[in-house]
């Protein structure tokens, strides 16, 4: 591993803070007043409705759209995101949605796609080794490094887009739905993938719209509604919690649905009692 | 690395080699089998054009010997050379997904350039050539600013340039329409007659089984090294000695006529420059990346445009080049030099030769196979006293056939998981 010249980050050190972010498009506030910590080697999950203001909000973290107004600060030193490249020169690495990866090229070739060694006279040997290491360290299951991408399933595209995040030696990994496509034992792989990566001393986000993955790795749950902090919560937070945070009021219909399921089964119990016939 | 070597040596697997659920196949009989099922999936490689050369020249020279002979293939490498040059470049346009089709009137426009400044103006010829190389790379140039900028696609811009190139050709020509080089002089001889020395071709041919046999040996050992599998050294000795024996043979056979043109020499020179730099560079690297995922490359922190720029400037580039030659070749700059079939052939020989039109996927040998398998058809109907329009025919189902194999080895690719 190359440590970049600040050094690893100990465990639990305030990796991201942001403060009191907003984000205009034109008339629309995606995003309001936005608090948001990441420690080291936590794993932070962004959970809410459509329209809530995730993307944006990772967007923001990975230099792709700039905020409105707030403030932004990294390992302690406030910091502004202009593009893409200076949030990975800081040490914030995305996995987005799509993966971005070249089916044509193979796992080498992505993962150090951009930052080749030797640009002149490409020196393949250490890419490769390279590669393997980082792919050894997520205990990826890649048969071969010199196949193309095309021939890999979802949970291994998943591992070589991660492991080319981690090939720069971030501090904070964004991964947006990182198991909106996989199935279910690909995403417990995957799952197992960001366990690793934190224990690595990496602080996570992870966006997810999945309740039960979310939990499943989850330190703390952070929940955005309308563009603004709804609450903060730990994974063992009920599931109806969780849920009126995200969608707002109690009064909604994923609520009215579970009040009448609960009464028509208080119902049942009473009939049980009184030793009725159930209607 | 040496830490990596470390950590991995009380373990006995290799890196690549630690996970059992893959079949690693050794040895000669593994090699084969590995090049039959990569061939099965739609990876042809260099597959099909050399079946269909190893056809045309059967059927070619059953008809008419004089098709194989020593004097007819040294003058089908020099017509090779020139529309060679400008198939190298389409091979990058294709590269990353584009087109050019205006190469031919670049050509064209080249030839006339360079005849108008050295011969009616009096440019040293050096000066004439360069200006009219920088003004293909200036014509490409203008290429990519409409297709960066503008988002003009390279398929109407380049339809657009055939004709106002061909309009600057006209132009540049005057009422005269045609302007013959001097016979005798340099450029003139390079394309017709310089021939190199039996002991220059003999030695250039012994140079890429040496380089490959150098260069391989040292991947070998950095290889087992850095604890990664390496092909064994003997496979690697009997590949070079295979390739030097088949060279040597074909300039012994070419050496019994008048020898290899300096033009071709040329013109291999810049295939394996421009294999060089699209495989072994990150340039190269960047251009496959933009032709088969263009968001991914760019997200990846590829300057796209610029490689989109590079490729435009560098086919128009060659284009113009390719039509200097072509002028050494016929020793005159006319309205015709570039029209008729140059476009066409220059984009056949890059697709016959296994460049993929739908981007991503090419080699520089391509334009060398293809434009082989091009000019070997020209050259033997044109010896079977064909017309040309039966030429036109012919070279156009041919190109055809090779796209219907382009575009079903993809389908193969796809299904196969290779794409």
């Amino acid at each position: 591993m190359i440590d970049t010249p600040d050094g690893p980050v100990p465990t639990g050190e305030l990796v991201l803070s942001l403060r009191g972010v907003s984000k205009n498009f034109g008339a629309v506030s995606a995003l309001t007043d936005i608090d948001l910590d990441v420690h080291a080697g936590e794993v932070v999950a962004l959970v809410g409705d459509n329209g809530a203001g995730k993307s944006t909000l990772v967007k923001i973290l990975a230099g792709v759209h700039q905020p409105s107004s707030g403030t932004i600060s990294f390992r302690g030193k406030q910091v502004t995101l202009a593009d893409p490249s200076a949030a990975l020169t800081l040490g914030i690495a995305t996995v987005f949605q799509d993966l971005a990866l070249c089916e044509n090229l193979d796992i080498v070739a992505n993962i150090f796609l951009g930052r080749e060694l030797n640009p002149l006279r490409l020196d393949e040997v250490a890419m490769e080794v390279r590669a393997w290491t980082l792919l050894n360290e997520l205990s990826a299951r890649i048969p071969s490094v010199r196949e193309v991408v095309a021939s890999l399933s979802g949970g291994q595209r998943q591992t070589v887009a991660i492991a080319r995040s981690l090939l720069l030696e971030p501090k904070l990994i964004l991964l947006d739905e990182p198991t909106a496509a996989l199935g279910v034992a690909q995403t417990a792989e995957v799952l197992n993938l960001i366990e690793r990566v934190r224990d690595r001393g990496l602080g996570v986000v992870i966006i997810s719209h999945n309740m039960e993955d979310v939990r499943a790795v989850a330190d703390r749950i952070v929940v955005l509604r309308l563009g603004r902090n709804n609450g903060i919560f730990s994974p063992d937070a009920s599931n109806q919690e969780l849920v009126s945070a995200i969608t707002g009021a109690s009064n909604n219909s994923v609520s009215r649905r579970a009040e009448r399921r609960q009464a028509r089964q208080d119902q049942t119990a009473l009939h049980d009692q009184k030793g009725e016939p159930r209607p | 690395m040496s830490r990596e070597a470390e950590q991995a040596a009380p373990v006995p697997p290799q890196l690549d080699r630690a996970d059992v659920r893959v079949k690693h196949e050794a040895g000669v009989g593994g090699a084969i089998r590995r090049f039959f099922d990569r061939v099965r999936s739609g990876d042809l490689g260099s597959l099909p054009v050399i079946v269909g050369l190893v056809i045309i020249w059967t059927v070619f020279a059953s008809i008419n010997p004089i098709f194989l002979s020593s004097s007819n293939l040294v003058n089908l490498l020099f017509d090779c050379s020139t529309v060679g040059v400008i198939a190298l470049g389409i091979v990058c346009v294709l590269m990353v997904g584009e087109i050019d089709l205006s190469v031919g009137s670049i050509s064209g426009f080249a030839s006339a350039m360079v005849g108008t400044l050295w011969v009616n103006q009096g440019w040293p010829v050096a000066l004439a050539i360069l200006a009219a190389v920088a003004v293909g790379g200036f014509i490409g140039a203008l290429y990519a600013l409409l297709f960066n900028r503008l988002g003009m696609p390279s398929f109407v811009s380049t339809l657009a340039g055939l004709l106002a190139v061909l309009g600057l050709q006209l132009y540049i020509l005057g009422s005269t329409g045609s302007i013959n080089l001097p016979y005798g002089s340099n450029l003139v001889n390079f394309g017709q007659l310089l021939m190199m020395p039996k002991f220059v071709s003999f030695g250039l041919a012994a140079v890429p089984g040496i380089v490959m046999l150098v260069t391989g040996l040292r991947t070998v050992a950095r290889r087992r090294a850095a604890n990664l599998s390496a092909p064994s050294a003997g496979g690697l000795i009997t590949r070079a000695v295979v390739i030097t024996v088949i060279l040597e043979l074909i300039v012994f056979y070419l050496n019994q006529a008048r020898g290899i043109p300096w033009m071709f020499g040329l013109f291999v020179g810049l295939v394996i420059s421009m294999h060089y730099a699209l495989t072994r560079t990150k340039w190269g690297r960047s251009m496959s990346a933009v032709g088969g995922n263009r968001e991914a490359a760019r997200r990846a922190g590829i300057n796209v445009r610029l490689i989109y720029s590079s490729a435009f400037v560098l086919c128009s580039m060659l284009a113009a080049f390719g039509g200097v030659l072509s002028a050494a070749r016929l020793a005159s700059a006319s309205q015709q030099a570039g029209t008729g079939d140059v476009n066409l052939n220059a984009i056949a020989a890059a697709v016959i030769g296994g460049t993929s039109l739908f981007g991503g996927r090419g080699s520089a040998y391509s334009a060398l196979l293809g434009i082989i398998v091009i000019q070997s058809i020209a050259s033997g109907l044109t010896l079977l006293d064909l017309s040309s329009s039966l030429r036109y025919m012919i070279t156009g189902a041919v190109l055809a056939i090779a796209v219907i194999v382009d575009s079903l080895a993809r389908r193969s690719r796809v299904s196969h998981g290779r794409a």
